[in-house]
């Protein structure tokens, strides 16, 4: 149960155990203490911390300790009884919208809103004033202030449960409206309704103390925790623990509200902090060598980047996974290079490895990793490195939309390499950003350059990117699926812009798709990508001819052309891809191939290089397909 | 096409507008000003009505109430007289409004001194003190908050995580009041270091200031934390990694602004609720300002006073609360202007 465990985790046990304690000391406080705390020592008056007054005496000598402890009940009291005042009218005010007509729930939505902005300490001083000082008026004005925060929490619930399918149901189905209310949505949000109100509790109970040390609350003989504090302030200096003793008290009841409501919301999922993986199993993955030793042979003359035994490793909660598992491979200049695979493959984890790109925890090892000459597995990046990877290895990645920085104007962030890595001040750096704004076609680049990303389209935003890579001088385009977040036309555009600067610059491409006929027109070269290894390399323009890997035939396969028959279903690859978390013994695409046999799914074949240099691991390579099996439909 | 408001316009935004684009610009500017200008129009509309009626939701005769079971009835009939408690409501309500707007608060039924002036000594004490907390915290929540978020993130630094996040909610779960008390036992009673009470020299600001910064300070730098771990996983955060810039610029001038934008959407709420804590500091400190004079003039039911300073309250939350918005909408057009 869920209950049980909150109770298993620290906060949770902390909080709901000075939970019991503080309703324990308000249940039973009085009916024991009562006599101790009203007893008169006349011979004591505003006595000091003794070992028979263990935090001393007011005033008229009576034992401050035990009427700390007494006050419990008073002050809880009536900050439950405040929180339930506000949260029964917030309950009322967030769900009357549900059963009014539009005009008045748009009325009560907006007056809600207008309270919200107001702090509660200024809407509780404002009920004072017309409910009068003492216990009353206090409750009741600190609860009717809680209300718009409730209101406001309720409404927003509500509106989240009113488009779940039940609901639209029971309204199709004619039911009343209140009763859909009653029976259907306000169950739904009870939890995290609860949970805040638990956690409002805890902060009704310090406004209130407030309220009490301000004169405002409880009045003599009365007396709660505020009251005990503001009669102990005015004796701070001759003994402090008076007005501490009540402020400990109020802070403790207050966390333990605070803690548990905390818990619970924890325990429901509602408290998420993004960015945090769980990290335990990072230790024993980050031990690994990375693949056997092999020493790195100096890259041949005219490459521009040289990958060696490339592996990602990502640290999971149970087990390592390894999304990439042993990659090499080498782009001359000038070439294009196209990754292929199905998402999950490792294309787009080894783009970002080879650009140096992936932060810790994930682990990339290699061999090596050569770019220009620059070896990037190097143990830092020393500013003069920076500088020449930030002009030289551009990266293109998938979404324009959110890789522009929304927080500034579009010109600055492509004048920022002209400013940090070619010493440009800052007026001529924008200047070139205006130019190669210009230089990727893009129309009024002085204005452009002044707008922020949200004012452009995704294939202006596609094309701006592309131009802050033409900062500098590119040798090796990286570019990650650059073109499947834009529509067919756009899609086009880029990639001929692509090709016009590597025709102007001479930079060697390596593109990252998914779309097999968008790499076979692009590109020179394809790697074929499958659980994190290479399985097939060859020329792009033989892929449609001599591909010999089962899976890339089968991908090849998928590619609708002017022969495919529409009216058919288009041919996918039947099965699933492998669970990098867990990939098999033997060949990873065993469990998806026609040809598969026992040999295969034992061991793993070993990617060979024929004589050609085009490369393929599989034992059965260029073996004839079992007829129909690539028109699998699923 | 649409009009042109200069007052709205960003001088940054200003520069760079010409021809259609300006006209698009100033209208999105436009369409901000007029929507934020309603809508504080509508809660001060709200705020002035609420403490006007304030008077007459009391129950019982007020006056009576005010001058006590022992006051002559004639006195009581002069006072209310006074007030103008005997006009019909909407006459009343409107000489209310007029008033206002003259700048006139009203008379104080016990020291019969005029709201305004006395509101107009003790306002700068208030709000010199809110001030001065604001700012210490907002300087030290930010850089702690994305020093925390930098040694901390994607599960680094453990153990400083748990420690910074319990501090926090300790912090945090301590009113101001109380933090206050706390502060004076420590620094002015044992130690001798700050004046106990009272508004003298620079030091006497140490303690108050500290007692109201110490909690905002501690939720907002934990706000801060994770919103800039949740920006650093952004998209625009790997481009700036893929321009090789330096991790500090990547996380001060890429990060920290969007960071910032987000904290300052929920920060708003907690800055507001900042100057209504004034109210308790200035009691604990014997500050001559005005959270002083709001709680004995409630306990004294001196209602023109208590009008006048609800009033001020009110009117300083909401100013703060446009402020933020203005604030937010430089820093992150789109959010507030662009698509809504
Ligand atoms: S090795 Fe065997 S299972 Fe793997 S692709 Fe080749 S034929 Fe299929």
């Amino acid at each position: 149960m869920r209950a049980a465990r909150v109770l298993l985790r620290p906060v949770g046990f902390a909080g709901f155990g000075l939970l019991t304690v503080v309703l324990l000391v308000a249940v039973f406080g009085p009916v024991l203490w009562d006599g101790r705390a009203t007893v008169i020592d006349t011979g004591d008056l505003l006595a000091g911390p003794s070992g028979e007054h263990w935090i001393g005496t007011d005033n008229l000598g009576r034992d401050l300790f035990f009427r700390v402890l007494v006050a419990t009940r008073l002050s809880i009291t009536l900050a439950l009884a405040a929180t339930a005042i506000g949260m029964v009218l917030g309950v009322v005010l967030g769900a009357a919208p549900m059963l009014t007509g539009r005009r008045v729930a748009r009325f009560i939505t907006s007056a809600v809103n207008v309270l919200v902005a107001f702090p509660g300490l200024l809407l509780v001083l404002f009920f004072a004033v017309v409910f009068g000082v003492g216990a009353r008026g206090a409750a009741l004005a600190v609860g009717l202030a809680g209300a718009p925060a409730f209101a406001r929490l309720c409404h927003t619930l509500l509106s989240g449960v009113s488009e779940r399918d039940y609901i639209a149901a029971a309204r199709i189905a004619g039911v009343s409206k209140f009763r859909i209310l009653v029976r259907h949505a306000l169950p739904n949000i009870a939890e995290p309704l609860i949970v805040n109100a638990t956690m409002a509790a805890g902060g009704v109970l310090l406004t209130f103390s407030g309220l009490s040390f301000l004169g405002l609350g409880v009045q003599a003989p009365s007396y709660d925790w505020g009251k005990l504090m503001q009669d102990g302030l005015n004796g701070i200096y001759v003994h402090p623990l008076a007005a501490l003793g009540p402020g400990i008290a109020v802070v403790l009841a207050g966390l333990a509200f605070n803690l548990t409501g905390e818990a619970f919301a924890a325990a429901f999922g509602i408290d998420v902090i993004p960015g945090v993986a769980r990290v335990r199993a990072v230790r024993g993955a980050a031990g690994e060598s990375a693949g056997p030793a092999v020493a790195a042979p100096d890259p041949e003359p005219g490459t521009v980047l040289s990958v060696d035994g490339l592996r990602v490793t990502i640290p999971g909660a149970r087990r390592p996974i390894h999304a990439v598992r042993g990659v090499t491979f080498a782009i001359r200049d000038g070439e294009a290079v196209g990754v292929v695979g199905e998402s999950g493959s490792g294309k787009s984890v080894t783009a970002l490895a080879v650009a140096r790109l992936i932060e810790e925890p994930v682990r990339v090892d290699a061999n090596h990793l050569v770019f220009a000459g620059e070896d990037l597995m190097a143990a830092d990046d020393p500013a003069s490195l920076r500088k020449r990877l930030g002009t030289s290895l551009v990266v293109v990645f998938q979404d324009p939309m959110t890789s522009f920085n929304p927080a500034h104007r579009v010109g600055p962030q492509l004048a920022e390499v002209g400013r940090f890595h070619q010493g440009l001040g800052r007026r001529a750096a924008f200047a070139r950003a205006v130019d190669r704004l210009h230089a990727v076609k893009l129309r009024e680049p002085e204005r452009r350059a002044r707008q922020y990303p949200f004012e452009f389209s995704g294939g202006m935003r596609q094309r701006a990117m592309i131009g802050m890579g033409l900062m500098g001088t590119p040798r090796l385009i990286i570019a990650d699926e650059p073109t499947t977040a834009l529509d067919v036309t756009v899609q086009r555009q880029v990639l001929a812009l692509l090709g016009e600067v590597r025709g102007d610059t001479g930079a060697a491409l390596l593109l990252i798709s998914h779309d097999v006929s968008v790499v076979t027109e692009v590109c020179d070269r394809v790697l074929v990508m499958y659980a994190g290894l290479i399985v097939e390399e060859l020329p792009a323009r033989d892929l449609g001819t001599l591909a010999r890997h089962p899976y890339t035939r089968a991908l090849v396969a998928a590619v609708p052309d002017m022969e495919t028959d529409l009216t058919r279903p288009l041919a996918v690859i039947p099965g699933t891809p492998v669970d990098p978390s867990d990939v098999p013994a033997g060949c990873a695409f065993a469990a998806r191939c026609p040809l598969a046999d026992d040999h295969c799914r034992a061991v793993e074949p070993p990617l060979q290089a024929d004589a050609a240099g085009n490369r393929v691991a599989c034992h059965k390579a260029g073996w004839p397909l079992p007829a129909d099996s690539a028109e699998v439909t699923v | 096409m649409g009009g042109w408001t200069p007052a709205a316009v960003p001088p940054s935004a200003a520069r760079g507008l010409r021809g259609r684009a300006g006209d698009l610009w100033s209208h999105r500017w436009l369409r901000f000003a007029l929507r934020r200008a309603g809508r504080l129009l509508v809660s001060l509309w709200v705020l002035v009505t609420a403490s006007f009626l304030m008077i007459h939701l009391v129950p019982g005769d007020p006056v009576r109430a005010a001058l006590g079971p022992t006051a002559p009835a004639e006195l009581v009939l002069a006072r209310t007289r006074d007030l103008g408690l005997l006009d019909p409501l909407w006459r009343q309500y409107a000489g209310f409004l007029g008033n206002l707007l003259r700048g006139e608060l009203g008379v104080s039924i016990s020291t019969r001194l005029p709201v305004g002036e006395t509101i107009a000594q003790r306002l700068p004490a208030t709000a010199q003190l809110a001030v001065a907390a604001f700012l210490l915290s907002v300087l030290v929540a930010v850089p702690v908050g994305v020093v925390m978020a930098v040694i901390t993130r994607r599960g680094k630094g453990r153990r400083t995580e748990l420690a910074f996040t319990g501090t926090n909610v300790v912090l945090g779960a301590i009113p101001d009041f109380l933090v206050g008390v706390g502060l004076v036992y420590l620094l002015a009673v044992q130690t001798h270091l700050f004046p106990v009470a009272g508004r003298a020299g620079p030091d006497s600001y140490v303690l108050p200031v500290l007692a109201l910064a110490i909690g905002p300070c501690a939720v907002l730098s934990r706000i801060v934390r994770v919103e800039m771990l949740a920006v650093m996983e952004a998209d625009y955060i790997r481009t700036a990694r893929a321009k090789r810039l330096t991790p500090w610029r990547v996380q001060l001038v890429h990060a920290l602004p969007n960071a910032v934008t987000a904290s300052l959407t929920l920060g708003g709420l907690l800055l507001s609720s900042l100057v209504a804590g004034t109210v308790l500091v200035e009691n604990v400190f014997a500050w001559p300002g005005l959270g002083s004079t709001i709680v004995s003039s409630i306990v004294s039911k001196d209602y023109p006073l208590v009008q006048g300073t609800v009033l001020i309250y009110g009117v300083g939350v909401l100013l703060i609360n446009t402020l933020v918005d203005v604030v937010l909408a430089l820093l992150d057009p789109r959010s507030t202007i662009g698509e809504s």
